[in-house]
């Protein structure tokens, strides 16, 4: 298996408090706080598209690493909000770091994209050396889409986060991972062309509470470990009270779960990365230390990865 | 206890109300179950009728009101 190099993250400068959204919306500030945990989110500008998002969370994260762009192999870029249809971020992020012909993949994927672009790094990275993992979302730009359901638009930002792999070594060894895909459920949280983000809110919820923390069980399981030997759990950030629930059918402190929803709502598949970009910078990743990652996402597809840290 | 008083029992624990709506109104629409009580209410029914509710039956419609929770439950018979 591989390893995790570093985390990366960018987020737009513009901060949309629950104030500015709920007079904008009619709703209630306290409420989008009480159903979500989000406090405030980040918009992009107009004009700042998925792939400049991803490239700036790409750079932070190569300076992190003390890597050039020429040394990447293999470039996956995962976003559910891509402008277009074709071509979509990736190869336009490649353009931007300089990173000459080096194979940029889309993944267009929403939710898990983040994760499941990690697992698909380390399994390629033993053919391509080092591998670039974006996940850039502008979800300001789905939630505006007429007509506006407020209970939607409210828990959404904008940000990018990356992180590499590496078949040489790193700060973390990825130790196992876990995909999952299920269709029958593809209607209850999509996006088609021109249309505002569907969302059935309770099946969404339904199915993440009983697989997220299933992903999590399965993976550790088959490690033979329990929660409580995990340092950290880095989940994708879709709202407080679902991650407070995931912890507790763990059986562990919510404290255990990494969250930073309240400043930028949820970012979608740059969500857990850039969670990861923000733990991995303070406190950061110490020898022996078990870290776990888990997502879930429209499709439905979910996941979980199990890393342990190695200095 | 049957059925219905049993699942009622559940609602009223899980939505810490004393009372229930009518056994065919939503209870979402009226207020007794959010999105966040829905999986412990499956849990719970998970227990008090010890079977195991598979994902694929994890659809928001089987758990509207107490009638149709009522007739899911008789269906896993």
């Amino acid at each position: 298996m591989a390893s995790i190099l570093a985390f990366g993250a960018y987020l737009p400068e513009r901060v949309v408090t629950n104030q500015e959204l709920g007079e904008r919306l009619k709703c209630d500030p306290g409420w989008i706080r009480e159903v979500s945990g989000i406090e405030e989110r980040r918009y992009a500008a107009p004009e700042e598209s998925v792939a400049a998002m991803g490239a700036s969370a790409a750079r932070d994260c190569l300076e992190r690493a003390g890597i050039g762009a020429g040394d990447i192999g293999l470039i996956i870029v995962a976003s559910g909000t891509a402008g277009r249809r074709f071509p979509g971020p990736a190869a336009s992020i490649a353009l931007q770091l300089r990173a000459g012909q080096t194979p940029a993949i889309d993944l267009p994927m929403a939710s898990a994209g983040g994760l499941f672009g990690i697992a698909l790094a380390s399994t390629l990275a033993s053919s391509y050396g080092n591998v670039l993992v974006v996940a850039a979302e502008k979800m300001s730009a789905v939630v505006a889409r007429e007509p506006i359901d407020p209970g939607v638009a409210v828990l959404f930002g904008d940000g990018a986060g990356a992180c590499l792999i590496s078949r040489d070594g790193g700060s973390a060894r990825i130790v196992d991972q876990l995909l999952h895909s299920d269709g029958a459920f593809a209607e209850d949280l999509r996006l088609d062309f021109d249309a505002p983000l569907a969302m059935n809110g309770r099946s969404v919820i339904m199915q993440a509470s009983r697989k997220i923390p299933g992903a999590i069980s399965e993976i550790l399981a088959k490690d033979h470990k329990v929660p409580a030997e995990v340092e950290i759990f880095l989940m994708h950030q879709a709202n407080q009270n679902l991650i407070d629930r995931v912890a507790r059918s763990l059986g562990v402190e919510p404290a255990k779960f990494y969250s930073n929803i309240r400043r930028y709502g949820n970012t979608s598949s740059a969500s857990m990365l850039i969670a990861a970009s923000e733990w991995w910078q303070n406190p950061g990743p110490k020898a022996g230390q078990l870290i776990c990652f888990s997502a879930f996402g429209a499709g439905f597809h979910w996941g979980s990865l199990l890393v342990e840290c190695v200095a | 206890m049957d059925n219905r008083e049993r699942i009622i029992a559940i609602v009223k624990g899980v939505s810490k109300k004393s009372s229930v709506p009518d056994a065919s109104e939503s209870l979402f629409d009226s207020g007794f179950l959010d999105s966040f009580a829905l999986p412990d209410m499956v849990g719970e029914l998970e227990r008090e009728f010890q079977i195991s509710i598979p994902d694929s039956d994890l659809n928001p419609r089987k758990f509207e009101s107490i009638a149709r929770i009522e007739a899911y439950i008789e269906s896993r018979k």
